[in-house]
């Protein structure tokens, strides 16, 4: 059985010392190892942004394709085989910047895969523009009289968009991170993991220290019931999306594979492509 | 007697001039004879002017004709439309409800369509009794439409086909009485041979299924829209997936994720969709990862003429992503074409392991046309260089060579999920391995490796040449345009000329090889294409095309070309 070790390969990742990437890679590697998976049925798909290059830094199959798109092609590559465990990653501005349209639809979609983000509220690889989750007045290159604009509560939109596995985590507490990452992974059905990775280079609001401060960590709130959306709602609102811990939880969905008419058990990667005489002399009569 | 037919029905846009147009077409195709459609329509759901010429012949014309021989007219402003086209002598068939008017080059036969139509049961069977009138005029029995009448009428029972026949009858009898079965209309009968009616983009859609294609993202755009509803229905049947997506982008990279999966998957679109998928078409040439994307072209630019002809995508397919890849564009021509070309897409992005583009236009995609038997075995599965259990051994242990630097360029793949195939895909530049790597040197190696795959490499039959050798003129052409120029060439050979028709089936890898010697011996040559700016002429000259004598015949009104017109254009010529 894998080890966290078979998850690790010698890439060293170009993220600054210190990043919360560091964390969220870590995290992914104990839960998959956890979770008894092998490191070839596994596939991370990308997008760009330091966050993106994740899916090279963790040893299974990866993919990093183009910004903003990790998910419409980790929903592709679910479709063409829907027995590999399939995670999307990248940052915030990679998902809810540029790519928020896939996010809001891959949530409706409803397929079984995971998606973390790690939300640094910041752009770190073009050296420091606000993003998309930068809080009002926050400044930055591009916002240097503050942020004019109101921030995107990663939370708050998933949970109004639908979705039915909905967890938020905090670099600095890889414990959680990973039992959150075990949990989405095992969830059947599309599911967010957000989590707070703090850029040390670009962001000196947002830091661990500032996090620390400011979540407010579900693990520690004993009454929470995370089956109960309008609840969920209320505390993403209640805490301005700062809650770490799992949020919402709905086991009645069924995932978009399994209602797809006449698709297949078997991996479409599997199938015999050749088609049959007869479906293709049916398929004719309709032209005849 | 009548060699051939061109036969126009036209009203407003929802009141059922599609359907009165398509059975009779069907009803003609069934009898023996070519049949041809083209639809006039507008991007809206109810109201203006609509409508669907149907060309019937006794041998295949892929083209709409020049002028009218009957127009079937549910309103006045479709006699003001397209009177102008109806010969001298051509009949017009209106409904008396409006009092219909036309000019004197023409018979006009008011028949109360509507009204005899709500005698038998319901106004909307005025399509009927039109097709009635017509079969009177052609001198066809009524019987012609028996059959296309149950298919479309027997779920609604036996009521309602009875009372669609009675229609078709009284239709039949009041153009007698008003003595309008002219022996002069009569269609020669056919023969009789069952032959296919489609249009081609239900063509593409069955040499997809035909493929092994099993996963389409796509986004609805008209004219490509049907390929994706096609195949919703075919899907089930082989367990394969249409998702329909949020946009264009989603639907490349989608495409994309599938194809890196191991699935052959394509997506369909048009103009505005092809535009918003060039950057991540630069990912699958990059991670070499084989794509097939149909592009349906329409008017451009912008959103342009969404339900016009135009052939004006064809420099944005080649040239339109940023970067360099290698890339493989297939201009299909006929609806057997379409059947084929999409299992020839896949093969070819799988052999050299690179996107490749599908080119129809309007016209072939939505021109409903006889067509010839499609044989299965005409379409094979060829999937490339897939890693073999060897190959996996060899790189036990370590990380998988994706991009394996080869004497050919192609490197081979594995899919995800393999046991020992354990790799990284990035649209960063990389090494053999797949890991990022922007050193100089590697990046030349990789580049070069890449751009080797079709380097010296022409598609067969890339070019197709029919007609005289050392011809005063070679018409080149492209797309749907095939039709229209192989009808121009007869008349301009019945006039004493020698003419040749090149039709190029591929723009990339430019065949000019082929193109070259197609054109050999020719005085001049006339390019045949539905833009404003000469873009296939153009690429004939950038891909170092020698033909100084070339003139561009162009059309980008948002019509057909239509043969007489390219017939004008080289007379002037000569």
């Amino acid at each position: 059985m894998a080890t966290v070790k078979d998850f690790r390969n010698n890439v060293r990742p170009n993220w600054c010392p210190g990043c919360g990437d560091f964390s969220v890679q870590a995290s992914i590697q104990r839960a998959l190892a956890a979770l008894g998976k092998e490191p070839h049925e596994v596939a991370i798909v990308s997008g760009i942004g330091c966050s993106g290059r994740i899916s090279g830094y963790i040893n299974t199959y990866g993919f990093h394709g183009v910004h903003g798109r990790a998910l419409p092609a980790a929903q592709g590559l679910k479709l063409a085989n829907r027995h590999l465990t399939v995670i999307a990653a990248g940052g915030d501005g990679d998902g809810f910047g540029i790519g928020l349209n896939h996010f809001m639809h891959a949530v409706r979609r409803n397929m079984d895969i995971t998606y973390i983000v790690m939300d640094n509220q910041i752009y770190g690889l073009t050296k420091g523009q606000h993003s998309p989750t930068s809080a009002h007045g926050f400044e930055a290159k591009t916002t240097p009289q503050g942020n004019i604009e109101n921030a995107i509560i990663p939370t708050q939109v998933a949970l109004g968009a639908g979705i039915g596995f909905l967890a938020q985590g905090f670099s600095s507490d890889v414990n959680q991170l990973v039992q959150l990452i075990e949990q989405a992974i095992q969830y059947r059905g599309f599911a967010l993991v957000n989590v707070f990775s703090p850029c040390v280079t670009y962001n000196k609001i947002n830091t661990y220290d500032w996090f620390r401060e400011h979540v407010y960590n579900l693990d520690q709130v004993p009454d929470y019931d995370p089956t109960d959306r309008a609840a969920a709602m209320q505390m993403v609102v209640k805490t301005g999306g700062l809650a770490t811990g799992l949020i919402y939880r709905d086991d009645s969905r069924v995932p978009y594979e399994d209602q797809i008419p006449g698709y297949p058990e078997r991996a479409l990667v599997e199938e015999d492509l050749t088609l049959s005489g007869e479906i293709f002399q049916n398929a004719l009569k309709q032209f005849a | 007697m009548l060699e051939q037919l061109s036969w126009k029905v036209g009203g407003q846009q929802g009141e059922g001039v599609e359907s009165t147009g398509e059975t009779f077409a069907i009803a003609l195709n069934r009898q023996g004879y070519y049949v041809y459609s083209f639809r006039h329509f507008s991007s809206r759901i109810k109201g203006g002017h609509s409508n669907d010429k149907v060309r019937v012949s006794l041998k295949q014309y892929r083209s709409i004709a020049d002028y009218t021989d009957v127009l079937l007219a549910f309103d006045q402003e479709s006699i003001d439309v397209n009177v102008q086209e109806v010969r001298q002598g051509g009949v017009v068939i209106a409904d008396s409800k409006f009092n219909p008017t036309a000019p004197e080059h023409v018979r006009l036969f008011s028949i109360p369509l509507t009204k005899i139509a709500e005698e038998c049961g319901s106004a909307i069977m005025k399509n009927m009794v039109s097709l009635g009138a017509s079969a009177c005029l052609l001198g066809l029995p009524i019987n012609t439409f028996r059959e296309v009448v149950e298919e479309r009428f027997l779920r609604k029972g036996q009521r309602i086909v009875d009372q669609n026949m009675e229609a078709i009858s009284r239709g039949f009898n009041y153009m007698r009485e008003l003595g309008g079965a002219d022996p002069q209309f009569a269609l020669r009968p056919a023969d009789g041979t069952r032959r296919l009616f489609m249009m081609g983009n239900e063509a593409l859609g069955l040499g997809a299924l035909a493929a092994g294609a099993r996963v389409m993202p796509a986004y609805p755009i008209t004219p490509a829209s049907d390929v994706m509803e096609y195949l919703i229905k075919q899907f089930p049947k082989v367990g394969g997936v249409v998702v329909q997506t949020e946009d264009e982008i989603a639907a490349i990279n989608m495409t994309i994720g599938a194809a890196y999966g191991g699935a052959r998957a394509f997506t369909c679109t048009a103009g505005p969709g092809l535009s918003l998928m060039m950057e991540a078409i630069g990912l699958a040439g990059m991670t070499e990862t084989p794509v097939v994307i149909i592009d349906t072209q329409r008017g451009g630019p912008s959103t342009g003429l969404p339900t016009k002809q135009e052939q004006s995508d064809m420099l944005a397919a080649l040239f339109g992503t940023h970067g360099e890849i290698p890339k493989i564009v297939l201009n299909p021509a006929t609806t057997e074409e379409c059947f084929t070309v999409v299992g020839k897409a896949f093969n070819l992005a799988e052999r050299y392991q690179c996107p490749v583009i599908i080119m129809t236009d309007l016209q072939l995609s939505l021109s409903k046309q006889t067509t010839e038997p499609l044989r299965l075995e005409d379409v094979v599965i060829d999937r490339g260089a897939v890693a073999s259990e060897e190959d996996l051994a060899a790189a036990a242990g370590g990380e998988f060579p994706r991009y394996r630097l080869t004497d050919s360029g192609v490197s081979r793949r594995v899919f995800p999920g393999t046991k020992g195939g354990l790799h990284h895909v990035t649209g960063v530049e990389h090494m053999e391995t797949g890991r990022p790597n922007e050193t100089a040197g590697n990046r030349k190696q990789m580049m070069e490796k890449r751009m080797r795959k079709l380097q010296g490499v022409e598609i067969e039959d890339s070019v197709v040449r029919t007609g005289d050798e050392s011809p005063d003129i070679a018409i080149v052409g492209i797309g749907s345009n095939i039709g229209a120029i192989a009808e121009a060439k007869e008349w301009l050979q019945r006039d004493g000329l020698k003419v040749a028709h090149v039709h190029i089936h591929a723009i990339l890898p430019f065949p000019k090889r082929q193109l070259q010697a197609a054109l050999s011996g020719a005085k001049q040559v006339v390019v045949v294409e539905n833009n404003a700016t000469a873009q296939l002429r153009h690429l004939m000259s950038f891909f170092g095309v020698d033909c100084p004598n070339a003139h561009s015949f162009l059309k980008y009104n948002g019509q057909a070309i239509l043969p007489v017109e390219i017939y004008e254009f080289c007379k002037e010529m000569n």
